[in-house]
């Protein structure tokens, strides 16, 4: 799943400043699973906003609502009738949802309340771990289900470097050396000719904005643009 | 002779080579370049010119590699994946082989989190055994990595650097081994304290038939003190220091554990000469560039050969 932080309280509080009535927007799906941006926490935010304004002398009105996700327009348009009371639009989703918010409204502002953090797992309730960087070319095959895009802070594709330590990354003790285990893993399953040979430089897919349509689909790309 | 490089040519001739190493400073100073290029000038076949080593901003390595020539050193380009895309590795390598360098150390690069910029974006768009092969092709198939033809390419003698001691151990040897299949004509290694490791692992690569293919340089770093003796072996990642060094170091006078440190890479030096699969040493006085005469003079290492 997508995983977010909640940004600092006085970060969102100054995007807010200029605003009198605020629409804040949870998503149900990645961001309210791993505690930054659902139901409970829109209602949690708006009740700080609400006192922090008042105390300042300069009250604010908030609407709250969650959708079961900002990255899918059919889910935003039960926000059509809504949005004209609302001076702006606080999202909790992850940044490709507060686009998507923002791209159905675009003539009111829309603010971030999270910040996007990764793709990523609940090793543990609250804890989450990032696990992909999205580049479009995987590799995990080869490297026992490990990702050395992630894992290693250098992104190896041939490791490990000479920092690794012991069985730490050489940037923090606490974070294994993804090159490690990844030569443990294979060479526990007797498949260490995987990282024998030299693998090539990757192809990046992940320096441009992506689309991908899946096959059987494209009538739909051809009626988007037509419009 | 694959590169115009002389520390082919000595190494070629089979002569015990011997690398030193210059850190470039950390502002426009070419005097301080210049003041730490003589102690090495006729002491050393090529000098390594570092490239923002520990993620510390410097003068660019192509740039003190440059002055580093004018004073009469060749230099050992140091270039790391930490700072650069491939397009830009491969600007750099062009004009530093167009001004007269012509070796070439190919490297990861400690990570930026290390250093004095640690939220900068490190690039890591290829790794150093990537790195080494996309300089071969550039100097044997005259090809850029996209495959494009090279306009009189660079004929560069290629190092890698290998760690013989960092885990897991027994992977060492085919990290060399991919190192040497992707390009590289000579390897320095990490500083090496453990000589029991680095003799294993010496065996094992000439077990491999490696080091008929690839010239070793034993890398030396004389310990100046206790200190830093026990700073390499708890803080620096990859590092394996033995306690016996700690244990030589404390149990001479305070005001000779330096000359003590000297004695210990000298005995490794010598020991060095008769190894089989060592071609040579790889000497990183760290901050001690003045000191290289002497250590030069007491490992026997000098004169340096004329080739």
């Amino acid at each position: 799943m997508i995983v977010a932080e909640r940004k600092p309280f006085e970060e969102i509080k100054s995007l807010l400043e200029p605003y009198q009535k605020v629409l804040t927007v949870g998503c149900g799906t990645c961001v309210a699973v791993c505690l930054a941006g659902g139901e409970k926490e829109v209602g949690i935010l708006n009740a700080e906003l609400k006192i922090a304004r008042k105390l300042e002398g300069k009250p604010i009105e908030t609407g709250a609502i969650t959708v079961e996700r900002q990255c899918d327009m059919e889910f935003l348009e039960e926000l059509d009738s809504m949005v004209d009371q609302y001076d702006a639009l606080l999202s909790m989703a992850c940044g490709a949802g507060i686009q998507f918010l923002a791209e159905r409204f675009p003539e009111k502002p829309v603010f971030p309340a999270v910040d996007t953090s990764f793709i990523g797992v609940n090793r543990d309730v609250g804890w989450y771990e990032e696990k992909c960087r999205a580049c479009g070319s995987c590799v995990l095959g080869l490297t026992a289900g490990i990702c050395p895009v992630t894992m290693c802070a250098k992104s190896l594709f041939n490791g490990p470097c000479g920092g690794t330590n012991k069985q730490s990354c050489e940037i923090n003790v606490n974070q294994p050396c993804a090159w490690y285990r990844i030569h443990e893993r294979l060479s526990k399953q007797g498949r260490l000719k995987n990282i024998m040979e030299i693998h090539p430089p990757n192809d990046w897919r992940n320096q441009a904005p992506r689309t991908i349509i899946q096959p059987g689909y494209e009538e739909r790309l051809k009626a988007f643009n037509g419009k | 002779m694959k590169s115009e490089s002389t520390l082919e040519k000595i190494l070629r001739a089979g002569q015990f080579a011997f690398t030193g190493e210059l850190g470039p400073p950390r502002g426009t100073s070419i005097a301080k370049v210049r003041e730490k290029a003589k102690h090495l000038v006729g002491c050393v076949d090529a000098v390594n010119i570092t490239d923002n080593q520990t993620a510390v901003v410097r003068m660019a390595s192509w740039a003190a590699s440059l002055i580093a020539l004018q004073e009469g050193l060749e230099p050992n380009y140091q270039i790391t994946c930490r700072d650069r895309n491939r397009l830009a590795i491969q600007a750099d390598i062009l004009g530093a082989y167009a001004l007269g360098i012509r070796n070439i150390l190919c490297l990861s690069g400690d990570h930026q989190q290390f250093g004095d910029h640690p939220q900068a974006k490190g690039v890591f768009d290829i790794d150093s055994i990537q790195l080494l092969a996309m300089v071969r092709a550039m100097r044997d198939d005259g090809k850029f990595q996209s495959g494009v033809d090279i306009d009189e390419p660079p004929k560069l003698f290629i190092g890698a650097a290998a760690n013989p001691f960092a885990e897991p151990f027994e992977w060492r040897v085919h990290r060399l081994a991919k190192k040497v299949k992707a390009g590289a004509d000579f390897i320095q290694t990490q500083c090496i304290y453990n000589m029991k490791k680095m003799r294993e692992w010496v065996k094992q690569a000439n077990d491999m038939g490696l080091t008929e293919q690839v010239y070793i340089l034993a890398g030396i770093t004389p310990m100046k003190s206790v200190g830093m003796a026990r700073y390499m072996q708890t803080q620096v990642p990859g590092m394996d220091v033995p306690e016996d060094i700690i244990k030589r170091l404390k149990g001479v006078d305070k005001n000779k554990v330096g000359d003590e440190g000297i004695r210990i890479a000298c005995e490794q030096i010598e020991e060095f000469k008769e190894m089989k699969g060592v071609a040579g040493i790889h000497l990183m006085a760290i901050e001690w560039e003045h000191k290289v005469p002497e250590i030069a003079e007491r490992a026997g290492m000098l004169p340096r050969p004329k080739v």
